[in-house]
């Protein structure tokens, strides 16, 4: 089977996941994917198969494919902000 | 241009910023020129340039007329999740190669343009199928929810005519199931429309004598759109099983946020919506029971696609994204479930806490979370709601809110009509953030209060005088 996931290589894709959600311009699918990508990785925090770490790690990697396109389209065609985002977005600016 | 060139990390581009926030409307997620060089947004995309000329007449009394500018540069935040949901990023992903490269038509059978289309289009049908636990082969695509539920009615109706002629419905169904329940009236059809109790639910009792031996079909909805309830599915489906009646559900409000299984709760035909679970708007599906098999004389005739039932090219860019939303709503339901009944429970609370008098509408127990329908008493709903333009939100569906009627759901709850007027409907779905929710109730109590501060009604309640037993003089 596949070599076993480093510590190194699931926190780069944390990493990376959570700074594309960041770029949607949109509000609510901004939001939605940092938050997502939060719970998604806490709730895998104990996971001790090999198997199950790499099957994880091959969803994670398309997600972060997806984020990657669907963050540029919402860039392409957003940007109106909503009322409640001016405070919104020091909480983002961590990442 | 290739993809990495346009995904630079926004840390290169700090040298240039100053330029960059000088021409783009929201500098801080362009994270690349040829982005800012393409962006558009809706604001501009629906701009005109034609301008509306009004001239002062005689009876403008020294009004001065001017053209309402829309200063605000913000958009209200969306609660009005009933009416549609906005599409998933993760659906738009998968829809978005059938709309550009994959534009093959699913029915050709002769090149491989028809055959990658159809395999996308095969797949979807295999994971609306898993979604409610049916087989692939029992789904029929449609463009949405108002046909499927046309298609099932006028359907069987027509197809077992004659032998039966009896059609079982309830008086909250969604405007196309009554109105396809009313063009069967002028067929010759009997309907019979199921009262509710108070909460909304239907009884099993005036279900088992409202059956008679000629019924052809039962339709209730799984969860309504005004006031969120779930219908006994389960029990409606053994019953109409064991009377051999068949038995369709309008699940477009159902599908994706509670677990939906047409074996388990032996229904026979059921109708999925694609905007209304974060897929794309024009598209829907129709299950249709194999065993045992239901038929239906189609709608819609021509070159037999869909077994038959519904001719026409399937969407099958539509297609493909309804069934990524299904796909999505399998792996997702738990998660968004849990958050929608925690932000529900906020919004609730956090209304009921600072304002008196607000009454849920619908079961408490018995409803999907996300649907919350709010009547503050003394309160007209319009004005709330036009006071609350911060908010999109509705008073109940979006096929009636055009008329100040209230809501024949409401109505048929046995709602007072005050109490019907005085309705909001608030959608809590998967991308509503805890900030909305508490923007919201912070708006919502502020408005009730300015509002119930002008009423004279509220001032004579807090007096202690009870509105009910008041004769109201009539006008002459």
């Amino acid at each position: 089977m596949a070599t076993p996931a480093s510590r190194s290589q699931v926190l780069a894709l944390y990493r990376s996941l959570l700074h594309h959600s960041s770029k949607f311009a949109a509000y609510n699918f901004r939001d939605y994917a940092v938050r997502r990508t939060r719970d998604a990785f806490h709730a895998a925090k104990g996971e001790q198969d090999p198997a199950k770490i790499q099957s994880l790690i091959a969803h994670g990697e398309k997600q972060l494919e997806i984020v990657k396109r669907q963050s540029l389209i919402s860039q392409l065609y957003g940007g109106e902000k909503l009322v409640v985002e001016t405070k919104h977005q020091k909480i983002l600016r961590r990442h | 241009m290739s993809f990495t060139r346009l995904l630079q990390p926004a840390r290169s581009l700090r040298s240039m910023q100053p330029a960059l926030l000088a021409r783009s409307a929201v500098p801080r997620f362009v994270v690349s020129p040829a982005v800012s060089a393409f962006h558009t947004s809706a604001k501009r995309l629906q701009a005109q340039s034609a301008q509306t000329v009004i001239t002062p007449s005689s009876e403008s009394l020294g009004f001065s007329v001017s053209e309402v500018k829309d200063i605000q540069n913000t958009r209200p935040i969306y609660m009005d999740m009933q009416a549609t949901s906005p599409t998933d990023p993760r659906v738009l992903d998968a829809m978005l190669p059938y709309m550009t490269e994959l534009y093959g038509n699913p029915h050709s059978r002769t090149h491989s343009y028809g055959w990658e289309t159809e395999k996308g289009v095969d797949q979807a049908r295999e994971d609306i199928a898993k979604l409610i636990g049916a087989d692939a082969k029992e789904i029929v695509f449609t463009s949405g929810a108002t046909e499927s539920n046309n298609l099932s009615i006028k359907g069987v109706a027509r197809f077992y005519k004659g032998k039966k002629n009896h059609i079982i419905t309830t008086q909250t169904e969604h405007k196309c199931v009554l109105d396809s329940c009313r063009v069967l009236t002028d067929e010759g059809f009997e309907v019979t429309y199921l009262p509710v109790g108070k909460n909304g639910l239907i009884s099993m009792d005036d279900l088992k004598a409202a059956i008679r031996p000629d019924t052809a079909l039962v339709s209730i909805m799984a969860v309504n759109n005004e006031i969120g309830v779930i219908q006994p599915l389960e029990e409606i489906g053994k019953l109409c099983r064991s009377k051999k009646i068949f038995f369709h559900t309008d699940a477009a409000q159902a599908i994706g946020k509670i677990p939906i299984d047409v074996t388990k709760m032996n229904i026979d035909l059921l109708s999925i919506s694609g905007h209304k679970i974060y897929g794309p708007k024009g598209v829907g599906a129709l299950y249709v029971r194999r065993r045992p098999r239901v038929r239906l004389v189609p709608l819609l005739t021509g070159g037999g696609q869909e077994r038959g039932l519904r001719s026409g090219t399937v969407a099958a860019p539509l297609a493909v994204g309804l069934g990524e939303a299904c796909r999505i709503a399998i792996e997702e339901m738990d998660y968004d479930h849990d958050r929608v009944k925690r932000l529900s429970e906020r919004l609730i609370n956090g209304i009921q806490s600072k304002v008196s008098h607000v009454y849920r509408n619908g079961d408490e127990i018995q409803s999907y979370p996300g649907c919350v329908n709010l009547s503050f008493a003394y309160v007209e709903g319009e004005s709330l709601l036009m006071a609350l333009k911060d908010i999109a939100l509705s008073s109940g569906s979006a096929c009636t809110s055009a008329s100040l009627e209230p809501s024949y759901v409401l109505r048929a709850l046995g709602a007072e009509d005050d109490m019907a007027h005085s309705s909001i409907r608030f959608g809590i779905g998967r991308f509503t953030t805890e900030e909305e929710i508490d923007f919201v109730v912070s708006r919502v109590v502020a408005h009730v209060d300015k509002l119930r501060e002008m009423s004279p009604l509220w001032e004579m309640v807090q007096e202690g005088i009870d509105i009910s037993k008041i004769e109201w003089a009539q006008h002459a």
